[in-house]
């Protein structure tokens, strides 16, 4: 009764779509439109017309080196935050559901470097990595040993994976510590009452009741890996050493704000949006795939 | 008995060496902010053998942190209010309204989800600078207050649908109409899903370098952490106030974080555990 009447849903739905629309539908479509010109200016001048170049721009993504040495970044950084991000936090998730004391203070302590800003926690790092007396070099330095240039070539990946990693462990931890604790204790009573070991129960009880909670994890790892910006950036600013540490984020911004190549910035805009689809598309064709062998079975 | 208590002690032993490896680093830092550059770069790790200030003076005084702050607060303030009014409005609009195009709309706002801030960024950009407000706070309430709606409206709505409909019947047959039933049923009873809803906006907001980057280009209205990267462009070799710098962006944050933890672990992760 009350809800007959349609009008006053027009005053609850309108302001908020009209927001989403001027700031998300519309900028998302024009972005995509304007992959396909040679824009000279962000805003066009009066009088000039921004020229119509069809896929140049998608064809220089194949004959861009840098362009591949972000993309391989990103990807390779995909696979970390999966193996490493949620591997890590799941075994700490299973060590703390082992204990009763100390469960809240672990929570709190782990969850911390998830609320710093990632802007925060690259400065803290590259304070780390300083080739002139930074931490590292330090405890090298104590040891008689030469100091190393961590932000070399060779490991300016690793050395930005490293806090990617760790300051976002504490989420999935939490995560997969509530998915834990959402499993009936019974199950895992009956299994040791029929012999089995601890070990063994986090293989075959653990794991396979986990299974909507992991895909929720890695879909998050995945598309979270793919908007890295922050962090490489204060770390290793314009991809530095020579674009080596560029990923897809950070090379857009690059593209776009530092060169002014507005279009291409577009187009690599349309590849990441392209690749997240893709990749969360495949995440969740492997799990139902899985779904269904468990199901023959 | 005996071999429970071994394997209780590796695994409080491990926990322990992961907590150290998260806390450690800002302890490390914290330590290191009052002392000169020079000391730092001698002997991190030892306590301040001259313990100073001058690098907390420098980031006040020279660098102006607390003008930061400022914008942060207005920025970030401003993006919450805005989200939460916004998608609470919609929540409730979808969830008891039926009409038309309903799928639609849910599955537009679910679509948009996908959206990574880099794909809308430019063409928002181009509004901003041809609406002449570019470095106006403004140009990072706008672009983020439509990032954060439609995750915030799926977190409301899901809250809403549960809410029964009858005492809403009960008001109108008193004599509320939708606005009162909205303003003085719905969203007393929301509070839990709004503070989630504000605390992942605020701290998306606080914490999101690339926008405030993209739109703020005039270093007297910087926020905070497109100040910070400042700071570690211009004084990356000066140890100590870049120590001091980190300390005075992650104390406040840490301070709401041990009063508030409950509620920030469960904002944060909320939506993600219902998928």
């Amino acid at each position: 009764m009350l809800y007959r009447k349609k009008w006053p849903l027009l005053i609850f739905l309108v302001p908020g779509l009209l927001f989403m629309l001027m700031f998300l539908y519309l900028p998302f479509v024009e972005n995509i439109k304007n992959s396909f010109y040679d824009m000279n200016a962000v805003v066009k001048m009066p009088g000039t017309e921004w020229d119509f170049i069809g896929l140049e721009n998608y064809k220089k993504l194949f004959t861009d080196t840098d362009v591949r040495v972000a993309l391989i970044n990103s990807l390779k950084m995909m696979i970390v935050t999966v193996i490493f991000e949620v591997g890590i936090a799941f075994v700490l998730a299973v060590l703390v559901s082992q204990i009763k004391r100390g469960q809240q203070l672990f929570r709190t302590v782990f969850f911390f470097p998830v609320v710093i800003s990632a802007t925060a926690i690259g400065l803290m790092f590259s304070l780390f990595y300083n080739y002139n007396g930074g931490m590292l070099n330090q405890i090298l330095a104590y040891f008689g040993k030469d100091p190393v240039l961590w932000l070399s070539p060779e490991r300016a990946f690793t050395m930005l994976a490293i806090p990617t990693v760790w300051s976002y462990i504490g989420f999935y931890f939490v995560i997969l510590l509530t998915g834990l604790s959402d499993i009936p204790d019974d199950i895992y009573e009956a299994a040791a009452i029929d012999g089995c070991g601890k070990f063994k129960q986090v293989f075959y009880i653990t794991l396979p009741m986990m299974k909507t909670v992991f895909f929720t994890s890695v879909t998050l790892a995945v598309t979270g890996a793919l908007k890295v910006f922050d962090l490489p950036w204060v770390i290793a600013p314009n991809g530095a050493p020579q674009g080596l540490t560029h990923f897809l984020g950070t090379y857009m911004y690059q593209q776009t704000y530092g060169l002014n190549n507005y279009d291409y910035g577009s187009t690599l805009a349309v590849l990441i949006v392209i690749l997240g689809v893709a990749v969360s598309r495949c995440i969740g064709f492997l799990t139902e795939e899985k779904d269904e062998k468990s199901k023959r079975k | 008995m005996k071999k429970v208590s071994a394997s209780k002690v590796i695994i409080y032993l491990i926990l322990i060496i992961w907590a150290v490896t998260t806390i450690f680093p800002f302890l490390w830092i914290l330590n290191n902010s009052f002392k000169p550059s020079a000391e730092v770069l001698r002997s991190s790790f030892l306590l301040p053998q001259e313990f100073t200030l001058e690098n907390y003076q420098t980031a006040f005084g020279r660098l102006n942190v607390l003008n930061a702050y400022k914008q942060s607060f207005l920025i970030s303030g401003t993006v919450t209010v805005g989200v939460m009014v916004l998608s609470s409005m919609m929540a409730f609009g979808l969830s008891r309204y039926r009409f038309k195009g309903k799928k639609f709309v849910h599955s537009l706002i679910v679509a948009s989800l996908m959206f990574p801030v880099f794909a809308t960024i430019i063409p928002v950009y181009r509004m901003i600078v041809s609406w002449g407000l570019l470095s106006k706070n403004i140009a990072v309430i706008l672009p983020q207050i439509a990032g954060n709606l439609s995750f915030a409206t799926i977190v409301m709505l899901g809250f809403i649908q549960s809410i029964s409909v009858e005492m809403e019947e009960a008001a109108y047959m008193e004599g509320a109409n939708v606005f009162r039933v909205f303003g003085q049923i719905i969203v007393p009873l929301c509070r839990p899903s709004l503070a989630t809803v504000a605390i992942f906006s605020f701290l998306w907001s606080y914490n999101d370098l690339f926008v405030q980057k993209v739109m703020m280009r005039d270093n007297t209205k910087y926020p905070v952490c497109r100040l910070l990267e400042e700071i570690s462009s211009q004084y990356g070799t000066d140890f100590g106030l870049m120590a001091a710098s980190v300390t005075i962006i992650v104390v406040p944050v840490m301070i709401v974080y041990i009063l508030l933890q409950k509620n920030i672990i469960k904002g944060l992760t909320a939506g993600a555990i219902k998928g």
